[in-house]
């Protein structure tokens, strides 16, 4: 780096520092973003700068990307309380700032290029795809293509879900990728063959006529232990569900990959037990409510897998924020029949009234909730009510009650 | 007696397009209808039905869904003897003479009506409102497509958002009911949903109350 830019990349981290001193003196927020906005236009090569030197791994795909970068965190010795969720290029410069050493980052699935090219990362951990606000981000087969750009002959360490043909398809041109067998619960968008488009069907070990199939992979899970070249070690997860186990495997051999002992990776992943308030509980108006993140197809049916543990009552909140995707038609392709059958179901949110129409078709009628204070008297207080929420609807239950 | 077949999901079920059938379903069945639904996949010929749905979907997907209902070959028939189709979204545009796809490519449709869809100058996305027979549909549109139609009559005029070109949306034949409004657009116009049932059973329904009537009035409400 000459010392001219040197300097301006200096000088634009004490221009983002001053605004984020203002941002937070004028109380307006945690004052990071502004700041890094800000620094990031004053020198556009900043990233590459406060990432020279420094053990990137980022994590990108449709489900999972923020509790797999926490977990590489834990894997990694770094702390995982602080984990912001940001995934573009303003989070990345506040965590690079805030933090010292090998560091992983969450990216949203259309900046891996940006990523890739500015951040020079040693491991890049792609997880799964499938459809997401699609009135905000490319369709999933669009994102696809455009990893594979982005992956062709890359050199760069690539682990990568072996069972998720639109994520072999993305990763296929790359030169050096770990598989791993990590189980995937939503292949709906992967139903044709991404290379040639015949039909494809996704289960065990997949093959299109095409040639296309589904590769070796390098690292399994059992009940009790991941098994990788020439190694077994023990292996648990306490955060809930299968998907929360393909996680961590995907996590401890990033980790792995980048120079923590897999043993070391694994034991430190086990410890973490809530990722960004996810799957934590709350407390509010004398209740206290589970709460659970899910946003996309892939992310219901991940939780149609948890519902055992689900209160009697269960309040699901949908909102359709930017941040959500302005079109809750998706509300269709997930297993909310699954989920909610047999429970008494309050709905809430700005399209409470589509969730309840959604669960009406499936012969399943809930109660409409116009104004969250009359939900507290109408739950059971014996015990932590289940919360479903997408996004912003997640946020908004968070900062309404006091963790616990 | 009203039979349902959803085609080719696997392909054509992009935007929650399954909540038509179970609307269809559910909604018939309360005015006491026996209904049989199912679903159809890529290769599999087409069984007997008094409606056919066709949801939305990508480029790759869309063609391998006009190839399979051209191979098949029978859709033309079952609609000159009475079966509905009710198309959305990439589901419209296949049904027309041609389409073009990502690269400029044109791909051969079904020609089950006189359409032709070529790229537009833009993604048109956002939320949508057209007027059929004087009432309102209201949904959302997601796709790069500017639908010209031959010598047939649009299902609606735009109120809000494109469809085919801004002024009108999608296509109705006596046989084919086509929009851009995409996904569960029966799901969320009660009304739509039960005038495809009259006119698959050629009788009148029963009115039937649900949440589903709050729910397009609030949409009503937000969009006009």
């Amino acid at each position: 780096m000459s010392s001219l830019s040197h300097l301006r990349s200096r000088t634009a981290l004490w221009v983002g520092a001053t605004a984020a001193l203002a941002s937070r003196l004028l109380r307006r927020g945690a004052g990071e973003v502004i700041g890094s906005k800000l620094a990031l236009a004053f020198d556009p090569d900043l990233l590459r700068h406060v990432g020279a030197d420094r053990r990137v791994i980022v994590v990108s795909g449709t489900n999972g990307k923020s509790t797999t970068t926490a977990l590489v965190q834990a894997a990694l010795g770094n702390p995982v309380d602080k984990q912001t969720g940001a995934n573009m290029p303003t989070g990345w410069v506040t965590t690079l700032i805030r933090t010292h050493g090998a560091v992983a980052l969450e990216v949203d699935e259309p900046y891996l290029a940006e990523a890739m090219e500015k951040l020079s990362p040693e491991v890049v951990c792609l997880l799964n795809l499938s459809r997401d606000q699609l009135d905000r981000t490319s369709e999933v087969r669009q994102i696809a293509e455009k990893w594979r750009l982005v992956i062709a002959g890359t050199t760069t360490q690539i682990v990568a879900n072996a069972n998720d043909p639109l994520i072999v398809y993305a990763v296929g041109p790359a030169l050096n990728v770990t598989w791993v067998d990590a189980p995937l619960v939503w292949v709906k968008d992967a139903s044709s063959c991404p290379l040639c488009t015949r039909p494809l069907s996704v289960e065990g070990d997949w093959e299109c006529a095409c040639g296309f199939r589904r590769p070796t992979p390098t690292w399994h899970l059992n009940s009790r232990s991941i098994e990788g070249p020439g190694v077994s070690i023990p292996f648990s997860v306490a955060l809930p569900g299968e998907y929360n186990r393909g996680n961590a495997a995907m996590a401890i051999v990033s980790a792995h990959l980048a120079g923590i002992q897999a043993g070391v990776a694994a034991s430190r992943v086990s410890e973490v037990k809530e990722v960004l308030g996810r799957f934590g509980t709350v407390r509010w108006r004398g209740r206290r409510w589970h709460l659970f993140l899910a946003k996309n197809p892939a992310g219901l049916a991940a939780l149609a897998q948890l519902t055992e543990g689900f209160s009697s009552d269960l309040v699901i909140s949908i909102n359709d924020n930017v941040a959500d995707g302005r079109d809750p038609s998706w509300l269709y392709d997930a297993p909310f029949d699954e989920i909610a059958r047999g429970h008494r179901v309050f709905c809430t949110g700005s399209r409470a009234l589509d969730i309840a129409t959604r669960l009406h078709y499936s012969g399943i009628e809930s109660t409409v909730i116009a104004t969250l204070d009359d939900l507290p008297e109408q739950v059971t207080a014996s015990v932590p009510v289940t919360v479903i929420a997408n996004y912003t609807a997640f946020s908004e239950w968070q900062r309404r009650g006091t963790p616990c | 007696m009203l039979s349902i077949v959803t085609l080719y999901p696997e392909a054509l079920g992009t935007y929650g397009d399954g909540g038509n059938a179970l609307a269809l379903v559910h909604r018939a069945h309360a005015r006491g209808y026996r209904v049989e639904s199912l679903a159809i996949s890529l290769g599999s010929p087409l069984p007997d039905a008094d409606i056919y749905l066709l949801g939305g979907g990508e480029d790759g997907p869309q063609r391998q869904a006009a190839d399979a209902l051209r191979d098949d070959g029978s859709l033309a028939s079952r609609v000159a003897h009475g079966a509905l189709v009710v198309a959305v979204c990439a589901g419209l545009q296949i049904l027309g003479q041609s389409f073009e796809v990502a690269g400029g490519r044109i791909a051969e449709g079904v020609g089950l009506i006189d359409a032709e869809t070529r790229r537009g100058a833009q993604r048109r996305v956002g939320n949508a409102v057209i007027t059929v027979d004087g009432r309102y549909v209201v949904g959302f549109e997601n796709h790069g497509g500017d639908t010209q139609l031959g010598g047939e009559t649009p299902l609606g005029q735009v109120v809000r958002g494109y469809g085919n070109d801004g002024a009108v949306d999608g296509v109705r034949t006596e046989g084919v009911w086509g929009t851009y409004l995409h996904g569960p657009v029966l799901a969320l116009n009660p009304w739509l949903c039960d005038a495809v049932i009259e006119r698959a059973t050629g009788e009148p329904l029963e009115s039937y109350a649900s949440v589903a009537d709050d729910l397009y009035q609030a949409r009503l409400a937000s969009l006009l």
